[in-house]
């Protein structure tokens, strides 16, 4: 794993001297409200609907136990020992004391890490493959090349006074699990003719004025990366709207002035930028690389896994659901779900945190990772240690099943938390969870993607569920849209919106007239819920969601 | 012609914690919403806002939120308020807590 520089832990404790003194300058009076905000803002720093939020960063989502650690740790001492992992591979505290903020950034810092640029209009938390270093199905791990593009954009001095905030994404796979489409800027590392480098997307993002990502470049050589995303940050920054926040993301310029033209742009400025970049990026590069070299992956039987898969039905059915392809022989990745039925999606208690990082240790070669999906993974798992690792789950009520499943729900914190949310999205979720549990039909449905927002942002990626619900405030009542189609993976797409919204007690039995009709028309078990839409298009899903209207034409 | 005024609370988050609080007709705070000083004139609310904005060294965010009267005081319109007045719906913390342990 990638360690602080001097020069990094440097800078994490000035910032962090600084904003103790800014918290102190507050409480004291002598700062307003209005001239403290954008200073906790630039240090992860909300204020929501019932208290502080402080969003920590996990960069690319990587995590060693000793960091999982002290997350529990902070849980305990200064929240009410839970976290919740977030949808950008954050993790977000909901209770902090102002007064404490200092101190917790503070014993963040112990283990490298911060909350900087997880708000505010600067480049955020680059995010990254969650299977980054693991999956078997990589190019490269791209998580060497995000640390570089953190190093770079952190307190960029030309990026200080951006239009909006500006997300990057990278995966190192030609399946995409970092929603690569769905950022300001995605990346994927690819080879053409043995080089390595990189196809560059541009504008895509979710929110009000949802778009997918189009192609700016479609080979990068690797070592014009930084000069790149610098010249396209930079040309955007000249441009993009500062009269209208809902029209400044880099998404809204692309849109409007369209791709040629702001590919122009961006290689006119990248013809300024690129003789200013020494190389000394890439000789930084060089060295992070080396911090990010795969463990030496253990060869040795894996009969025990074997064994507890014949004879262990529960182990089967979370090894199906839960494990994946490794590049390493005999390894697996693992998929701990952070989505128990009737559970906020996301949660975890200390005492999971410290389960999770003791397996890690033990077991994982040291490394964790969130993912945006809002569950946390052991990368390198060595097949034979399964059993173990399920067994040790089982008892912290982190076997869950569901990995891919209809209950392994992304979902924002909606109005039980979020100042900006128009309605609550985590009962919901919680809900969907429990029926069909209940019912029993998860593992018939398959792969099905339910993603929920609780307002237009579209924190919960609603947009790109295959099944996805929008919680708006419709004349003071809570009001669910629905959406079908979307994919947020490399085939991504926008689902399109099926029709009049849902009261909250009418989501669920929306939600399961959907399942029913899907379970009705698919050709076989194989085809999946978004199989069987893209072949039928929404006209049968319609009829199902308002039968009323159905009955009225006939 | 303007709207005729509705009833109103001064609501913020207090500063040091971020927890739900309402201006009292006594200028303190209260963590329930019932305890609130009903605003029923609009200057005189408009008055109280200002009033409550100047305490910024005790509360963050000050704001006149929509409310009804009552038998046991204000209470809530819209379901915002509901759940700034409760707390989460998915664990019983914040308020929720605090009712538990009085």
């Amino acid at each position: 794993m990638y360690k602080y520089s001097d020069f990094d832990a440097s800078f994490v404790a000035e910032r962090n001297a600084q904003f103790r003194q800014q918290v102190a300058r507050r409480i004291s009076g002598a700062l307003t409200e209005d001239e403290f905000k954008p200073l906790r803002l630039m240090n992860g720093l909300y204020l929501q609907l019932h208290a502080y939020m402080l969003r920590v960063a996990v960069p690319y989502g990587t995590l060693n136990s000793r960091q999982m650690n002290k997350l529990a740790d902070i849980a305990d001492q200064y929240d009410k020992g839970y976290g919740h992992f977030t949808t950008r591979q954050n993790i977000q505290f909901n209770w902090p004391k102002l007064s404490d903020v200092p101190d917790i950034l503070d014993d963040l810092a112990t283990v490298q890490m911060h909350a900087i640029q997880t708000s505010g209009n600067c480049i955020r938390n680059v995010t990254a493959d969650h299977f980054a270093g693991a999956a078997a199905d990589e190019v490269a791990d791209p998580r060497p090349v995000a640390e570089l593009i953190r190093q770079w954009s952190t307190d960029h001095p030309e990026f200080q006074f951006m239009p909006r905030k500006f997300k990057i994404a990278i995966t190192g796979s030609a399946n995409d699990r970092a929603v690569i489409k769905a950022h300001d800027i995605g990346l994927r590392i690819i080879e053409q003719n043995g080089e390595e480098g990189f196809e560059v997307l541009v504008g895509g993002g979710l929110g009000r004025t949802p778009m997918i990502g189009k192609v700016l470049r479609s080979f990068l050589p690797k070592a014009d990366l930084l000069p790149y995303l610098e010249a396209t940050v930079s040309a955007w920054n000249q441009i993009g709207r500062r009269d209208n926040k809902y029209k400044a993301r880099i998404k809204i310029t692309v849109h409007e002035l369209g791709i040629e033209a702001i590919r122009d742009r961006i290689e006119k400025r990248f013809a300024e930028v690129r003789p200013t970049f020494s190389g000394v990026d890439q000789d930084m590069l060089i060295d992070i690389e080396q911090a990010f070299a795969a463990p030496a992956f253990a060869s040795r039987p894996v009969e025990a896994y074997e064994t507890a898969y014949r004879r262990d039905p529960v182990f089967r059915s979370w090894a199906d659901t839960n494990l994946s392809p490794h590049q390493a022989e005999g390894h697996s990745i693992v998929t701990i779900s952070l989505k128990a039925h009737g559970q906020t999606p996301g949660d975890a208690t200390s005492e999971q945190m410290r389960v999770m990082a003791s397996l890690a240790e033990r077991f994982g070669y040291d490394e964790l990772r969130v993912s945006h999906e809002q569950n946390v993974i052991l990368p390198h798992v060595h097949m034979a240690d399964l059993p173990q690792i399920h067994s040790e789950l089982k008892q912290a009520g982190l076997a869950t099943a569901n990995i891919g499943l209809i209950s392994d729900i992304i979902a924002c914190p909606g109005m039980d938390y979020c100042a900006l949310a128009t309605a609550r999205s985590i009962p919901v979720a919680q809900q969907i969870a429990t029926r069909f549990d209940e019912l029993n039909l998860e593992h018939e449905i398959g792969e099905l993607k339910i993603k929920i927002s609780g307002c237009i942002n579209a924190c919960g990626h609603h947009h790109v569920g295959h099944i996805g619900i929008l919680g708006l405030d419709r004349a003071g009542v809570e009001n669910y849209q629905i959406t079908l189609g979307g994919d947020a993976s490399e085939t991504a797409a926008i689902g399109e919106r099926a029709g009049p919204g849902f009261a909250y007690d009418e989501i669920v039995p929306a939600v399961e007239r959907l399942i029913y009709t899907y379970l009705e028309l698919r050709k076989d078990h194989d085809e999946t819920f978004l199989q069987v839409y893209r072949r039928l298009g929404n006209v049968p899903f319609k009829a199902a969601l308002y039968p009323e209207v159905k009955a009225h034409a006939a | 012609m303007s709207r005729p005024f509705t009833p109103k609370v001064v609501t913020a988050n207090a500063l040091l914690e971020g927890n739900v609080v309402y201006l009292t007709a006594e200028d303190s705070w209260t963590g329930q919403m019932c305890m609130a000083e009903l605003l029923t004139d609009e200057a005189h609310a408009q008055l109280r806002l200002l009033d409550a904005e100047q305490r910024s060294n005790e509360v963050d965010g000050v704001y006149l939120a929509e409310v009804k009267d009552g038998p046991n005081g204000p209470e809530p319109t819209h379901f915002r308020e509901d759940f700034r007045r409760r707390g989460p719906s998915n664990y019983a913390h914040g308020k929720q807590e605090v009712q538990v342990h009085v």
